[in-house]
């Protein structure tokens, strides 16, 4: 009996200390989260001013921003929207509604890989079909890049929101004699738009963040730019380049321009979360 | 009558040539990268693969340094990410009470939305000063009669790149088990329970359910370690040398590409560069493709791969 | 009692000396008061009962009726569903089971539980049958635990049909076979009661005729509860039974009195099947 009690005990004492580890695990990455975005505002906060959000780079100790980062930004995230959501989409409504068999499970399996291509290998192949034979970088260049990797985001989330919609939706429209293509433009697209919507904005909020694509395909540049024949500057690259140079000044830039960009990514981020919780 | 038929075979085809589309687009992607990686692999062959040297001047090039140190921050991040992840999962599945599950649970998939480039720029600013001042010197002090890690501690190198990719990694594996786990019928867990099995007992038979997805889910996890570019070459330290300890400076193919496409000076070079791409296109390819098989096996929803993607 | 047509439900043979033991012995189990809360829903009202040990005794009702629900509170297993409450007492050899500081491991060493569908492991059959030992710490040697095994497998009627595969997976076994390994695993670690809660519900008839036999073995040894909505079932193979409604015990009875004259009339209507 006694003998019985304590091993008992040895496998209660085992058991605390290791649900008591998952939750010590869980804090953690909680508490990581939490240090690394107070860095960032509290590093950030100090070089926020107008003019840094205006103006562009200027040499070191001249003071200078990211204005054209962020016009940059938005041209390059712009183009990649108009080329990479309507392609997404449509593939997405491709998965959910048209294919079936073979075809369509090879389209999903390559959509999955496209997901799993690192997006510095998609810059080297935007860089291969775009930059080497225009013989110079440019903001398309980057859009393509950008596209290439918010498809497969973008097709996988409209999918997932086209299933949602019960078939009983689509079986009353087709019972009623519509066709095919009504049925799913007309009335399962409109059920689950708000779903897609909210994809394709995480998708952008996802892209937004991306660099390395970049790097050689829209390359960056110090001034304000709308040509999407030239290379253009974004946030993100701008970040980089601040960040691995010599000088504090900079280096200060580099948070600052990092707390922009997270207050953008966060804030669709969470707003996202609290509109979709409403809904279920 | 007709027309709307046409419509429709219109519809299915439009929709049908945008996703053959995306296959071509794929295809076109490994032709590419094979074709502008031709002139390396007729110059080095096989022994590109083998080559520690990488030496742009001389216009020699060869892929192991790369691939060891690919290799190696990616271990060293699935080591200190896997029991993490799995902690973080269980947790959240098997002991925390829903009303705080849900939004702990965002917090940690918050970590997914930070840029590689901000975790770049706080491992270089916040996470490297801690490893050269505080974390690092008792290692040394402790083990540096060992190869793994013998000094100097400066802050960059493998194993501040190895930190900074498990903590990116994390949240993928984590929010991909908590799928798992979540799929495992509760006749499970009262079935051990019955037995008399303490609370950690159970979570055992629980997690023996959910084996394969969670190797899914590690592999998921190694497939992202393997390609991230921004953060790990920020601070990895950018040195072409295969050396066992951790504290030394290191060298992936991605950061190898991101570092040095834009000053490549010969096409030699640019072409090795590719060839790096076309290895790691052709590595992360075959390690998504056995994740994603795993995976889909196990969870019943497609969104638990989908969100950590 | 007036003279109702009661259909002809048949009732085994009891042996010779049952009801002498059943006198004598204090009860195994004995519940005093019981109330149990879904949160804010009443599911059980003032449940008090009496189980003697080494007997079968059934919980019939219509669904929704409670008897499930009370008979988990026989081994606390609704402790795992959140926002439960318990009032009242359970005392299993005497202890209050709901006592504070009782422990629970123990308490459901003691008290086996077979489920109404079968949940065997993903591991093999040996490993299945041998979890409870193991995590129990019970057996001392892998002889004596490949031994309790067998015990277990043989006193389940499973030995003969799995003995030259113990080490394939248990999922590979057929329905009725993976409920006997169920009653097996419970078995394996010698609980004082086993509760089953509609252990053949899920099964073929052939399946069903081996498990209510096995029952009939078991209870040399065991004292078993079993829920069942089979009226049939119940009086196949209990001693007593215990018919719920509502929430509520409406009578307890040796089942030959409880299906030939029952003594409230609710019983009686629900099994001459007026409702239910």
């Amino acid at each position: 009996m006694m003998a019985v009690a304590r091993v008992d005990q040895m496998r209660k004492s085992i058991s605390a200390v290791m649900t008591t580890g998952t939750a010590v695990c869980t804090f953690a990455a909680v508490g990581i989260l939490l240090v690394i975005l107070s860095h960032i505002a509290l590093k950030g906060v100090g070089s926020l001013n107008f003019r840094f959000l205006v103006d562009a780079p200027k040499p070191v100790g001249e003071g200078g921003g990211i204005g054209n980062a962020v016009l940059g930004s938005v041209v390059l995230l712009g183009l990649s929207s108009a080329i990479g959501l309507p392609l997404g989409i449509a593939v997405g409504i491709y998965l959910s509604e048209v294919g079936h068999g073979r075809l369509a499970g090879g389209v999903r399996f390559i959509v999955d890989t496209l997901t799993g291509i690192p997006s510095i290998v998609t810059g080297v192949f935007v860089y291969a079909i775009v930059v080497l034979p225009t013989k110079h970088f440019s903001a398309f260049a980057g859009g393509v890049a950008l596209a290439l990797i918010m498809v497969p985001i973008v097709s996988r989330t409209t999918e997932e929101m086209l299933k949602l919609v019960p078939h009983s939706l689509r079986e009353g429209a087709l019972a009623l004699g519509a066709p095919q293509w009504r049925v799913v433009l007309g009335v399962v697209v409109p059920a689950a738009a708000s779903g897609i919507a909210t994809g394709a904005i995480l998708a952008v909020a996802r892209v937004s963040g991306e660099t390395a694509p970049l790097l050689f395909t829209a390359f960056g540049s110090r001034f304000f730019s709308t040509d999407l024949n030239q290379p253009i500057a974004s946030l993100t690259v701008q970040i980089y380049n601040y960040a691995i140079s010599p000088y504090d000044e900079w280096h200060a830039q580099a948070w600052a321009a990092t707390l922009v960009l997270m207050t953008l990514i966060l804030g669709i981020n969470i707003v996202v979360r609290i509109l979709t919780r409403r809904r279920f | 009558m007709a027309q709307a038929w046409r419509k429709d075979i219109g519809f299915r085809a439009g929709t049908g040539v945008f996703a053959l589309l995306l296959i071509g687009i794929v295809g076109a992607i490994g032709v590419e990268l094979t074709l502008q990686s031709m002139k390396s692999i007729n110059q080095f062959g096989l022994d590109f693969w083998r080559t520690e040297i990488w030496d742009p001047v001389a216009g020699e090039f060869g892929a192991l340094p790369f691939i060891y140190g690919t290799v190696m921050s990616s271990l060293i991040a699935l080591c200190i990410s896997v029991p993490l992840s799995l902690g973080i999962a269980v947790f959240l599945v098997e002991q925390a009470p829903r009303l705080v599950a849900r939004p702990i649970g965002f917090l940690v998939e918050l970590l997914a939305a930070i840029p590689s480039v901000v975790y770049g720029l706080w491992g270089i600013f916040i996470l490297a000063p801690v490893i050269r001042q505080y974390l690092g010197p008792p290692f040394e002090r402790l083990f540096g009669w060992t190869p793994f890690f013998r000094g100097p501690v400066t802050g960059i190198g493998l194993i501040t790149g190895g930190l900074i990719l498990a903590i990116m990694v994390t949240p993928i594996i984590s929010a991909v088990v908590r799928d798992v786990l979540a799929a495992v019928p509760g006749s499970q867990r009262e079935a051990a329970l019955a037995l008399g099995a303490t609370k950690w007992e159970m979570i055992r038979v629980v997690l023996v359910n959910g084996a394969p997805g969670i190797a899914g889910a590690v592999i998921l996890g190694l497939g992202r370690a393997l390609g991230e570019t921004m953060a790990v070459t920020m601070v990895i330290g950018n040195r072409p040398e295969i050396s066992l300890s951790f504290f030394d400076p290191s060298y992936t193919i991605a950061s190898a590409i991101a570092n040095e496409f834009t000053e490549a000076t010969s096409d030699l070079y640019l072409s090795s560069l590719v060839e790096l791409g076309l290895i790691l296109f052709f590595v992360t390819f075959v390690v998504n493709g056995i994740a994603r098989f795993l995976v889909w096996n196990v969870t019943r929803k497609t969104g638990g791969v989908g969100r950590a993607a | 009692m007036a003279q109702t047509a009661i259909p002809r439900i048949e009732v085994r043979e009891r042996r010779a000396n049952e009801g002498a033991d059943q006198k004598s012995a204090p009860p195994k189990v004995s519940v005093h008061d019981l109330n149990f809360f879904y949160g804010k829903n009443q599911a059980l009202h003032n449940i008090s009962l009496n189980i003697a040990e080494r007997m079968v005794m059934a919980f019939i009702g219509p669904s929704g009726c409670g008897k499930s629900t009370f008979l988990r509170t026989l081994n606390r297993m609704n402790d795992v569903i959140p926002a439960t409450r318990v009032d009242g007492k359970v005392l299993i050899d005497n202890n209050d089971i709901y006592a504070p500081g009782t422990d629970v491991v123990e308490l459901r060493r003691r008290v086996g539980m077979v489920f109404q569908k079968s949940n065997p492991f993903p591991k093999s059959i040996f490993d299945n049958v041998a979890y409870g030992l193991r995590i129990n710490r019970i057996t001392k040697s892998s002889s004596e635990l490949s031994d309790r095994v067998q015990q277990a497998l043989e006193d389940a009627a499973l030995w003969t049909e799995v003995k030259d595969r113990l080490k394939t997976s248990a999922l590979s076994l057929s329905g009725g076979q993976q409920q006997r390994l169920c009653i097996a695993r419970a078995l394996a670690i010698r609980p004082d009661v086993l509760l089953m809660d509609e252990p053949a519900s899920a099964l073929d008839p052939i399946a069903t005729s081996k498990i209510e036999e096995l029952i009939f073995d078991l209870k040399k040894q065991y004292t078993i509860v079993i829920v069942t909505h089979n009226m049939q079932q119940a009086a196949r193979v209990s001693d007593t039974t215990a018919f719920f409604l509502l929430g509520k015990l409406i009578e307890v009875n040796a089942t030959e009195k409880m299906f030939t004259a029952p003594d409230e009339k609710l019983t009686e209507d629900y099994i001459t099947g007026r409702f239910g």
